[in-house]
């Protein structure tokens, strides 16, 4: 009873040279469970968008009066007018976005790593607790911040005295509107760069040590570069929503802090004027893709979720 | 297991089998293979040497680019794993967490709607010697505990063939060598054709009536273990297997029943028998073991193949002193030397004869790579040691 | 050659050489090792201020309309939440749409991430794009689109637009929970059950769907919640229809009650609530046996 390397009772032709064989059926099973969910979101998020492009193109049906409605058309001008009314706008929102950015990462990676690196059992509760004031309305949060910031509050008589307030107060300034959008999307900074940084092998980091560098040379060196996609999953995760926020600059600021945001629910929803919002809209999408695609093109698309 | 059981398994049939993966790389490269029922046969090859690739298209978890899978008479070569009589040990037993150990092994009795679930799962944990866990979870097990759940909830359903995907790999040695031992003795007993993949050849060696060398998707030999070892065909069987010392040489002329054998100005002997019909260049292989180390004076005393050579280490390992040779073209040779309370230890530096018997040697073809088998890695290291040692000296 | 000995003698000169560093600098060391988690404890101290705060209001009794300074002590908006059917009923509303969408987009979610983690198909990259963009696109512009497409085709705003829109926008973020759980999860588990004879189905029944439960369960919290609290979106496509977050928007002007505060407190305590059992149950299970 020996093995053999022919196979002399092998049924069928074992042929001479073998054809390849037949190429399997493609199953169709992952066709019907993307199905759902695919559709639900090319019908209500793609179609949506490009209603609102055919919508930017629109013009009035009655030129003196626009609260007649629009009809379609391909009117571009649209876009020139908002570009050059709005310019300052759009750099106000994305310069709020990027600071907002900016100051959540900083405050967000030492706590990240403390969780991810340092607190042991402890990680889940904290998680728990950073991902927790989510469950309470963020309007109200927001307002809560309105009054803890407001002109008559310790935090603004703390300011005053140590002359840190250039206005003398914190609300209806930059500063109020950034601090809520960094506060708002802490949350959104945290949990990807925890995610990263909890990938690290500790073990790195002791040799970083064994090979004679200081802790921050160490983090420097080895731990901040191979936390950087969730760096960047962080910053894409913040500044894209508070971008288009609008309601801290609204609860938050003064007139002048009005963002890209403020406008888009002011054209839509007050001035009805919806080309004009619709192309607002437009532009704005069009910056966070272009981010978005230089995102993609260094990192790939495997990272996106 | 029932003797039935035993009768009715039948043989296993891999023809023409080829992988090749989308990305270009060939797994496994028109194998043809015959493995009989109730036989405990091993795949043995170092890391991508397609032993698993080759494993998974037997138990249906990957399809065959080319071939087929035939177990008897029926091809199974298109069937979902779940269609075949093939049952698999995975590498880390791939136990279901979420279940018992019980639930574990009767999952495949009840997925096929067996009657006496009960009896069956208690009869074989009993065979595995774990009727009292049956309510524990997997990650309460130790690996050798987890590892027999393993084995008992795919022997459970009587397949034909049970496949083992490098099972002992997590085990620590001592384990190893007594799982090695229950799992023959389960196979004896249950009459499974058992095919077991490994790198280990001690293992393979130990266990298998038969083992099949793989290397680069291509069966290398294929032999019962004695034979594949005393006479391999390949250097990198006579690598891979144990280790060899192996000589290029041309034969000189004949003398009686041998050949001899000119290696590097050194006259030997070759039985002809072994010689395999070659004649002109050939390469002579002799195992480490078969080689015995003695001082110039003894030399009439020692077997008729003889290279003298200077000993650049000498490793006492408890069982054996091994030595490294260095023959005079400069060729490191490897002697293993049983200890005997009565065998001289030679030193670093020391002039020694090695000899052997000429029915030791093993004939290879000339064309071959006498580096071929060996660990790369342990190559680069060796390589590495010896430029830094240079450095240092200069 | 001596041998090498071993002596006792050094840990006690250790130590006490340790007791003799000078204050400042045992205190500089303390502050090494401990300021990574002051600040992280600050840092989630910050987070909780404004929860805390509302939580706080909910038990003030306010002067005039506006909750926002402290006037007296009173647990008159617990005892009395629906005073104001209003909220009662936009929590309601809120609640069933929670619910609904939480359904819909975690059955399509999990199917989704099954499809996208294990399984081959073409189209990878614009699917993983399409389901990605969501997260990335300000809710202005989807709650702007939205009502675009809401407008032209004549649907009639209200409870059903804000559904389809929640479960459009959550749909992503269940993906991402889900993936996580599932990516981690050794596919060689679901190829043991088929070679056990499990059909596809009967393998992510019995084995990958348990496994599973713990992620799903987590997704449908996370997308109740981003539900329930949607204001932006919902702000577009409302209609008429009242959810709890527009009751909000509208009484800020005018004073918001204190039966708000309640509902926020009770939401955040509820979810913790059910983190924190749900980890009870995981470990309770860890134990038993």
């Amino acid at each position: 009873m020996s093995a053999t390397l022919t196979a002399p009772g092998a049924p069928t032709n074992a042929a001479s040279s073998p054809e390849p064989n037949p190429p399997k059926k493609r199953s169709k099973l992952p066709y019907l469970l993307l199905a759902p969910g695919m559709i639900w979101l090319a019908v209500f998020f793609v179609i949506p968008l490009g209603f609102m492009f055919a919508t930017s193109l629109q013009v009035p049906i009655n030129p003196d009066n626009p609260d007649k409605g629009y009809k379609p058309a391909l009117h571009l001008h649209t876009y020139f007018d908002a570009i050059s009314q709005y310019w300052q706008i759009y750099l106000r929102s994305f310069a709020y976005a990027g600071l907002a950015t900016l100051i959540g990462l900083c405050l967000a990676y030492p706590l990240a790593y403390f969780i991810a690196q340092r607190a042991g059992k402890w990680r889940y509760v904290m998680l728990v607790l950073v991902v927790a004031p989510f469950f309470a309305s963020f309007l109200l949060r927001t307002y809560a911040w309105e009054s803890l910031l407001s002109d008559n509050s310790w935090v603004v008589k703390i300011g005053n005295f140590l002359h840190l307030l250039p206005q003398g107060r914190i609300l209806s300034t930059p500063i109020a509107v950034i601090f809520g959008l960094t506060y708002n999307f802490l949350p959104f900074v945290i949990l990807p760069l925890y995610a990263s940084i909890e990938r690290i092998d500790p073990r790195l980091i002791e040799a970083t040590s064994d090979l004679y560098a200081k802790p921050f040379t160490g983090w420097r060196k080895v731990t901040l570069p191979l936390s950087g996609p969730g760096v960047i999953s962080a910053a894409l995760l913040c500044f894209i929503p508070a971008s288009g926020d609008f309601i801290n600059a609204r609860l938050l600021g003064s007139i002048n802090d009005r963002m890209i945001g403020n406008a888009i629910d002011q054209q839509f929803n007050n001035v009805r004027d919806y080309p004009t919002a619709a192309a607002l809209s437009f532009l704005l999408m069009a910056v966070i893709m272009v981010i978005v695609t230089i995102y993609i093109r260094s990192a790939g698309t495997e990272d996106l979720l | 297991m029932t003797d039935s059981h035993k009768s009715q398994v039948e043989d296993l049939h891999l023809v023409n089998l080829t992988k090749t993966f989308p990305n270009g790389a060939t797994a496994v490269d028109d194998l043809t293979l015959t493995i009989p029922a109730g036989s405990f046969f091993a795949l043995l090859g170092p890391s991508g040497c397609g032993k698993t690739t080759t494993l998974r298209m037997v138990a249906g978890l990957e399809e065959p680019t080319i071939g087929r899978v035939y177990v008897g008479d029926k091809d199974m070569t298109t069937e979902p794993p779940y269609r075949r009589p093939v049952n698999t040990v995975f590498q880390n037993y791939a136990l279901f967490p979420n279940m018992d150990i019980y639930e574990n092994v009767a999952f495949g009795l009840r997925r096929r709607k067996v009657a006496d679930v009960d009896a069956k799962v208690r009869a074989m944990l009993d065979l595995v010697e774990l009727s009292t866990l049956g309510r524990r979870k997997p990650s309460q097990l130790s690996g050798g505990q987890q590892q027999r759940v393993a084995v008992a909830r795919a022997l459970i359903n009587q397949p034909d063939v049970l496949l083992l995907d490098e099972p002992l790999g997590a085990l620590d040695l001592k384990l190893r060598r007594m799982m090695q031992i229950e799992l023959k003795r389960i196979q004896v007993e249950v009459g499974t054709t058992f095919v077991h993949v490994t790198h280990d050849q001690e293992e393979a060696m130990t266990m298998a009536d038969t083992i099949a060398v793989m290397n680069l998707g291509q069966i290398e030999q294929l032999g019962a273990p004695v034979e594949i070892y005393e006479q391999p065909k390949t250097a990198f069987v006579a690598n891979f297997l144990g280790q060899s010392n192996l000589f290029r040489g041309v034969v000189s002329g004949t003398e009686g029943d041998n050949l001899v054998v000119d290696i590097n100005g050194v006259k030997v002997a070759l039985p002809t028998s072994l010689a395999g019909g070659r004649s002109g260049k050939l390469v002579l292989g002799v195992r480490p073991e078969k080689v015995k180390i003695g001082s110039s004076e003894r030399a009439h005393e020692l077997p008729r193949n003889q290279v003298t050579g200077v000993v650049t280490d000498a490793s006492f390992t408890g069982l054996s002193t091994q030595y490294l040779v260095r023959a005079p073209w400069d060729q490191e040779l490897i002697v293993f030397e049983q200890n005997l309370a009565a065998s001289e230890r030679f030193e670093n530096g020391a002039e020694v004869v090695l000899a052997w018997e000429p029915r030791h040697s093993f004939a290879l073809d000339a064309d071959e790579d006498l580096t071929a088998g060996l660990d790369e890695d342990v190559l680069d290291t060796i390589d590495l040691v010896a430029d830094l040692s240079a450095e240092t000296e200069s | 050659m001596s041998a090498p000995t071993v002596s006792h003698g050094g840990s006690a000169a250790a130590s006490s050489a340790h007791s003799n560093l000078p204050f400042g600098r045992r205190a500089l060391n303390w502050w090494r090792r401990h300021v990574l988690a002051i600040y992280s404890i600050g840092g989630i101290a910050y987070l909780l201020t404004p929860v805390v705060w509302i939580a706080m209001f909910s038990f003030n009794q306010p002067l005039g309309r506006q909750n926002t300074s402290w006037h007296k002590f009173s647990t008159a908006a617990w005892t009395n939440i629906c005073r104001d059917q209003t909220i009662c009923s936009s929590v309601r509303v809120s609640f069933s749409i929670g619910l609904l969408i939480t359904v819909v987009a975690t059955i399509m979610g999990t199917l989704i991430t099954y499809a996208i983690v294990r399984q081959r198909f073409l189209g990878r990259a614009t699917t993983e794009l399409l389901i990605f963009l969501p997260m990335a696109t300000p809710e202005v512009i989807m709650g702007s689109s939205l009502l675009t497409l809401f407008l032209n085709m004549l649907f009639p705003l209200g409870f059903w637009t804000i559904t389809i829109a929640h479960i459009m926008f959550t749909i992503s973020f269940i993906v991402i929970v889900v993936k996580a759980r599932l990516g981690s999860m050794d596919p060689r588990l679901e190829q043991a059950a088929q070679d056990l004879y499990a059909t596809p189905p009967q393998a992510f029944r019995y084995v990958t769907l348990p496994i599973l439960l713990p992620g799903i369960l987590a997704a449908a919290l996370l997308g109740f919640s981003l539900s329930f609290d949607d204001f932006i979106i919902t702000n577009f496509v409302n209609g008429t229809t009242v959810t709890f977050p527009m009751y909000i928007w509208g009484a800020a002007q005018r004073g918001i009650p204190p039966q708000v505060n309640v509902v926020a407190t009770l939401m955040f305590v509820g979810s913790l609530t059910l983190v924190a059992v749900g980890a009870l149950i995981a470990r309770a299970r860890r134990k038993t046996n």
